[in-house]
């Protein structure tokens, strides 16, 4: 316990000397970079801008109300669209992610030498590529669409399960696969009998929960053409017809409560 | 005995109930094939996007990270204090949150007033928060921030509440027995037990304020988003492959040193 000496009175204290000094300077630097980055940002910001935004934002909120309900009828069809390239583009993703995660899984890789680092490089990349980059891409390459989106989701999607999965993999019980093995069963069957069953409900859970996430990525992927309800917000906003743009708002926040709560039952039912 | 021979193992279904089980699968196939059949693909544009497709992926080989160079680092190195500033504020803004969304801490009405403000800032994507700050404080990294620190408190206070709800009653109770005050309590009994964890989230939000920082340049809020729009829009590829690339560096470099930071905190 650290003690201050104060003539012969001891006085208690949180830590040693030395830690409180490398804290206290480890803090230092935090401020000191925290300081010069917010230099930057007011170098870069126009201030005038930033002190008339409130009133703006009182503005906006006055010609938002009411939502133009009327509107309702040209939205179904986006969110339909919204709902298709978040299922498909997860379906898409969880097929490619279950063999790349037992590439990736220490315990079941062929080898880890070539295959695994192979297959956590492909996890990092599809997982630091946000999926509106994704869809910036695709767009460029596939055309505008939901087709692009559905891809866009896909890929990256595929990271995200195959980390989880792989995981989940590692942590599996070694009992179960060494007693299948002694019946002399091969090695896929191994996987089938062993290795699947102790995953699966780990992997169902996963696919719901990035399901849920995708409802609510593919609402944005419009914002660069690549299909469902973003579409339509970006243009509301871009003719500045306000009273539509809070009507979107209210039918995605409706969509993805709706598809929480779906998401929240099933991996209830599931763990 | 005969019979009893001719029987064979099957294993158990993952769903039990089999009328549930069916009911999911016909429901899904019916939902694929109507959903594939109201997917409108163009073929024609598909096939015409194929070579573009392969000057795209051999633009990896090499990446050309010269001759856009200055705009690549100024972009990099907006995203990167954007990303330094949005996670401060955020973090800082979601403490008073985070406590006052954890049930054993405050009182009810504090608490549902919390977790809406949690809610709300959870639920629109980052970046249909930044089309609106663009709007109103004008294009450029400032409402990138706000849009991140919007995030950032939804996401760092939510995960913060859990924690506090989760953590040792037992060392609170013996601090609070000392006699304490309040903010002596939760200096001394609070937060040391959620610290750590605190701290790799904390890093985590700064990976995912990073990766958000790089799209936000779409709706003209500042980062190297911009940049990466402008090398797409000009079919400058082996740009946008140095950029991407680029990315895909720092993310990984955060995620290996918040797991060693993690590693040296505990």
């Amino acid at each position: 316990m650290p003690i201050q000496q104060q003539g012969d009175i001891k006085i208690w204290q949180r830590r040693s000397r030395n830690r409180s000094l490398m804290i206290w300077s480890g803090q230092f630097v935090a401020v000191a970079i925290f300081v010069y980055c917010w230099q930057l940002v007011s170098e870069n910001t126009i201030w005038m801008f930033v002190t008339d935004a409130p009133r703006q934002a009182v503005d906006m909120m006055e010609r938002m109300v009411p939502p133009k309900w009327s509107y309702m009828s040209n939205l179904w069809r986006p969110i339909w669209d919204t709902i298709t390239i978040a299922t498909l583009g997860t379906l898409m993703a969880v097929v490619f992610a279950f063999p790349i995660a037992f590439l990736a899984a220490r315990n079941t890789t062929p080898s880890t030498a070539f295959a695994r680092p192979i297959a956590l490089f492909i996890i990092v990349a599809s997982r630091s590529i946000n999926s509106l980059l994704w869809a910036l891409m695709l767009v460029t390459i596939l055309g505008p669409g939901v087709f692009a989106g559905v891809l866009a989701i896909g890929f990256r999607s595929i990271g995200f399960c195959a980390k989880l999965l792989y995981e989940a993999i590692e942590e599996i019980d070694e009992a179960q696969v060494e007693a299948v093995t002694a019946t002399g069963a091969s090695g896929a069957q191994v996987l089938n009998y062993g290795i699947v069953p102790q995953i699966l409900p780990a992997f169902a859970g996963i696919s719901v929960f990035r399901w849920d996430i995708n409802i609510r990525e593919s609402a944005i992927l419009g914002l660069v053409g690549a299909g469902g309800i973003g579409l339509q917000l970006s243009s509301s906003i871009d003719t500045v017809t306000w009273t539509q743009v809070s009507l979107i708002l209210l039918v995605i926040l409706v969509t993805v409560i709706a598809s929480e709560w779906v998401s929240a039952k099933v991996r209830h039912a599931i763990i | 005995m005969n019979q009893a021979s001719q029987r064979r193992w099957q294993r158990p279904p993952f769903i039990e109930s089999s009328l549930l089980r069916w009911g999911l699968i016909t429901g899904g196939v019916l939902f694929l094939v109507v959903s594939i059949g109201t997917m409108e693909v163009n073929w024609e544009r598909v096939a015409a996007g194929l070579p573009r497709a392969e000057r795209f992926l051999s633009s990896f080989f090499p990446p050309d990270f010269t001759s856009k160079s200055s705009a690549i680092w100024d972009g990099i190195v907006e995203s990167l204090w954007m990303t330094v500033v949005s996670t401060v504020i955020g973090i800082l803004l979601s403490i008073p949150v985070g406590l006052g969304a954890a049930r054993n801490l405050s009182p009810r009405y504090v608490y549902l007033v919390s977790r809406g403000i949690l809610a709300l800032s959870r639920t629109f994507p980052e970046i249909i928060i930044a089309l609106f700050a663009v709007k109103l404080f004008g294009f450029g990294p400032f409402a990138g921030i706000i849009a991140l620190s919007i995030g950032s408190i939804g996401f760092y206070g939510k995960l913060l509440a859990e924690d506090i709800e989760d953590m040792d009653p037992v060392q609170a109770e013996s601090v609070k027995a000392t006699g304490a005050s309040w903010f002596q309590w939760l200096n001394y009994a609070v937060q040391p037990q959620v610290m750590p964890r605190m701290i790799g989230l904390a890093m985590y939000r700064f990976d995912i304020n990073f990766r958000e920082s790089a799209v936000l340049g779409i709706v003209g809020a500042g980062g190297i988003g911009a940049t990466l729009l402008t090398s797409f829009d000009r079919y400058e590829f082996s740009t946008s492959a140095a950029i991407l690339l680029i990315i895909i560096g720092i993310v990984m470099a955060v995620e290996y040193s918040s797991g060693y930071i993690r590693k040296w905190i505990q």
